[in-house]
């Protein structure tokens, strides 16, 4: 077990490595550069600015140097903790982002494991009525979620959940809780509203989660030992849970991985629409300012999250299933 | 050694018939053992209702995309300053109890002076008959040349809004018509760049194995690592913002496909690595073919019909893609139209609360995801006519 704990740490650093690299370049990619960005901006307002006053800046923040040079600088940052600086916010990325990317990582969290609390019964339920009339009604539910873009569906739960529910519209706290130390109170607050966004947001992974599920399950109930089983006499609740509910489990674990990247991407569009205080809105806006070092880090750090989620996702598997274990690291 | 007396050889006297065995089978029976692969594909396919259904539905898309301008009332950029967010206005066939065939009320106006909302009551006052096969709006048939025929025009002087209007009193049936054009072909774009990249890629990955291998193997866990919105929102932002609108709709496909293809690679990455030891490769090998000839002339038409399902599967993605990131303003830009524009007027609460057909657009987008998600079941379905 170490040793593959080893192994797929040292597979590791290479994929960071070149998470980082790709990283560098997206947000290098569009012409010009923060600078010519808000220069342009402070032109069509009027404002005169001296030559020298903009190459100080570029000196200052290393715009003039060679791209590997600035690559280097940022990479050398990160492994320090440093994540640069933002021009837009004019304060360290980490300030900006900070609460952010927990709020972020608390809303992917509590979406993974809403997406299992419904995905698991449903799916069993699916597999165990094949086509039923619940059967089919519960897949076509789960397709109309995987159809329905997100967002939309977030602006109008929004709304009735407004005019119905009488919750205060966007944000994660109400207003009068922005700004406070964490009390009892913000945190109900924080719980009413956090229900909405996981719940959309995890819409389309429960539907797809669904299907595997039943797939999966399917093809175990199929399988002789089931019927053996039965045969023996194993009350039907036995038969499905010993054994072919834990061989289909794998999917659901080694999905975390796939989960992951969905639930951020999900998590992005849905936060901008009720502007949730996650890396979603600020994400969008740093890349239309290219504030380089803003947009990196944050694409970084969330690449980094699914890196890591893979690599739980991974273990867990490897410490659930014997045969991965010394196979010699084929996870996925 | 023993000698084993052998059993007596039993020879029938009745005259050998080669043609026995064939005799006995019923026209239908010679029919499927003959059939070819794809023929029994489509067997297989078309026990799939829904599947059949979405099919023909995607097809009847498809294909009024040909005749967007003449299908559509109205040209999708006209403006009309008196109906400016009109609701949808209902077609009657009775007035009065009478039989007048299809026509439209008028609407009458009111600025509402409490929410400052303009108010537009459909007027029984004012019947407005449509007309069929008549001309209206003009446009530029495919840029190439103008016209103004149309299939259905409101009546003259009057209005027409199936799906009511937006802010710039544009019609919104015309506007979700064109839209479709983007829309719809986005994901064949799309498709067709994930497609070739994926079994190229994958092909050669899975073929020659080694570091290569290895190589292809760590880029596509690169890219996998990254969640595709943001990733889609950083690349999409890169392009210039003095692009042609229509550079940025090739823009925004090939990003979408250069995303995509991972999936597909190691699926024929999995199937190559199976099937290139089989007797079949090995023939074509040992008389020197080619790897590229191996690769797409033997092991891939071997399992195309899966790889068409799972394209088919990740269609919808590009198009929700596409949706998500026009909605958010970082993909296909005005003048140009799809349906992520379209719902980009959709952005806040009010728009639920006072304009809700402009969440219109969301409709055709769940119907063409749907369509494509059971065509894509049927497909993988059918993509293996032997089994049971």
């Amino acid at each position: 077990m170490l040793r593959y704990v080893i192994h797929r740490l040292l597979v590791m650093i290479p994929t960071l490595l070149a998470i980082s690299v790709i990283t560098f370049i997206i947000i290098q990619l569009p012409p010009g550069d923060f600078l010519s960005a808000q220069l342009a901006e402070m032109r069509a307002q009027g404002e005169q600015i001296q030559g020298g006053k903009i190459d100080y800046l570029r000196q200052l923040y290393g715009l003039d140097r060679p791209v590997w040079e600035q690559y280097l600088y940022w990479l050398w940052g990160l492994l320090h903790g440093d994540l640069g600086w933002s021009f837009e916010y004019d304060r360290p990325v980490t300030e900006v982002i900070g609460d952010r990317f927990f709020l972020t990582f608390v809303l992917a969290f509590t979406t993974v494991l809403v997406t299992w609390a419904i995905a698991f019964p449903i799916g069993i339920y699916s597999a165990t009525h094949k086509y039923t009339w619940s059967d089919h009604g519960l897949t076509f539910l789960g397709f109309l979620g995987l159809a329905t873009p997100n967002f939309l569906l977030a602006l109008v739960l929004q709304y009735y959940a407004n005019v119905y529910l009488g919750l205060s519209i966007g944000g994660l706290v109400d207003a009068e809780f922005i700004d406070q130390p964490m009390s009892w109170a913000k945190f109900l607050s924080v719980l009413q509203h956090l229900w909405i966004p996981v719940l959309i947001i995890g819409t389309a992974g429960t539907a797809g989660m669904i299907r595997r599920l039943r797939a999966n399950l399917l093809d175990e109930l199929r399988k002789p030992y089931v019927v053996t089983a039965k045969a023996k006499g194993l009350p039907p609740g036995r038969a499905l849970v010993k054994y072919p509910l834990r061989m289909a489990l794998n999917p659901f674990i080694a999905d975390i991985g796939n989960l992951l990247p969905e639930l951020i991407s999900g998590a992005a569009l849905v936060s901008v629409v009720l502007s949730l205080p996650t890396n979603g809105p600020v994400l969008v806006r740093a890349l239309q300012t290219q504030d380089m070092y803003l947009a990196g880090s944050m694409l970084m750090l969330e690449a980094i999250l699914v890196v890591v989620g893979v690599l739980v996702s991974d273990l867990l598997l490897a410490w659930l299933d014997p045969r991965i274990r010394f196979g010699g690291g084929q996870a996925r | 050694m023993s000698t084993q007396e052998r059993p007596e050889h039993w020879v029938d006297t009745e005259p050998f018939d080669p043609h026995e065995g064939e005799k006995a089978l019923t026209p239908e029976q010679e029919a499927y053992y003959t059939a070819s692969q794809w023929k029994l594909m489509w067997w297989r396919f078309k026990r799939h209702r829904l599947a059949l259904v979405s099919m023909w539905l995607l097809a009847i898309l498809y294909g009024s995309l040909l005749v967007t301008e003449v299908i559509a009332p109205y040209n999708a950029h006209t403006r009309n300053a008196s109906v400016i967010h009109a609701p949808p206005q209902a077609p009657h066939l009775f007035h009065e109890g009478r039989l007048v065939g299809p026509f439209v009320y008028g609407f009458s106006y009111r600025l509402n002076m409490e929410n400052l909302k303009r108010e537009y009551v459909p007027d029984p006052g004012k019947v407005q008959k449509l007309r069929f096969l008549c001309r209206g709006d003009p446009y530029s048939f495919w840029g190439a040349f103008e016209a103004d025929f149309h299939l259905v025009c409101p009546a003259e002087g009057g209005t027409f809004h199936l799906l009511g209007t937006d802010r710039l009193g544009r019609d919104m049936l015309s506007r979700i018509l064109y839209g479709a054009r983007v829309s719809l072909t986005v994901g064949l774009v799309g498709i067709a760049v994930s497609f070739t990249l994926g079994i190229v890629l994958g092909g050669i990955s899975g073929y020659y194995g080694g570091w290569i291998d290895n190589l292809i193997q760590r880029v596509i866990e690169v890219i996998r690592s990254f969640p595709t919105i943001p990733l889609w929102l950083s690349l999409s932002a890169a392009m210039p913002v003095t692009w042609d609108p229509l550079w940025v709709y090739f823009g925004i496909t090939m990003i979408l496909g250069l995303i995509d293809w991972t999936g597909l690679a190691r699926a024929v990455r999995s199937k190559i690595l199976s099937l290139r030891e089989e007797e079949f490769a090995q023939a074509a090998r040992l008389m020197g073919a080619r790897p590229s000839r191996i690769i797409g002339r033997h092991l891939v038409p071997s399992f195309m019909s899966h790889l068409i399902a799972s394209a088919t599967l990740s269609i919808p993605g590009m198009i929700l893609g596409e949706t998500a990131l026009s909605f958010l303003g970082l993909g296909v830009r005005p003048p140009m139209t799809s349906w992520g524009v379209l719902l980009n007027e959709a952005q806040n609460v009010n728009v639920v609360a006072l304009y809700p057909w402009l969440m219109l657009p969301v409709v055709p987008v769940i119907v063409v995801v749907l369509a494509f998600n059971f065509l894509g079941d049927g497909l993988r379905d059918a993509a293996d006519p032997y089994s049971d």
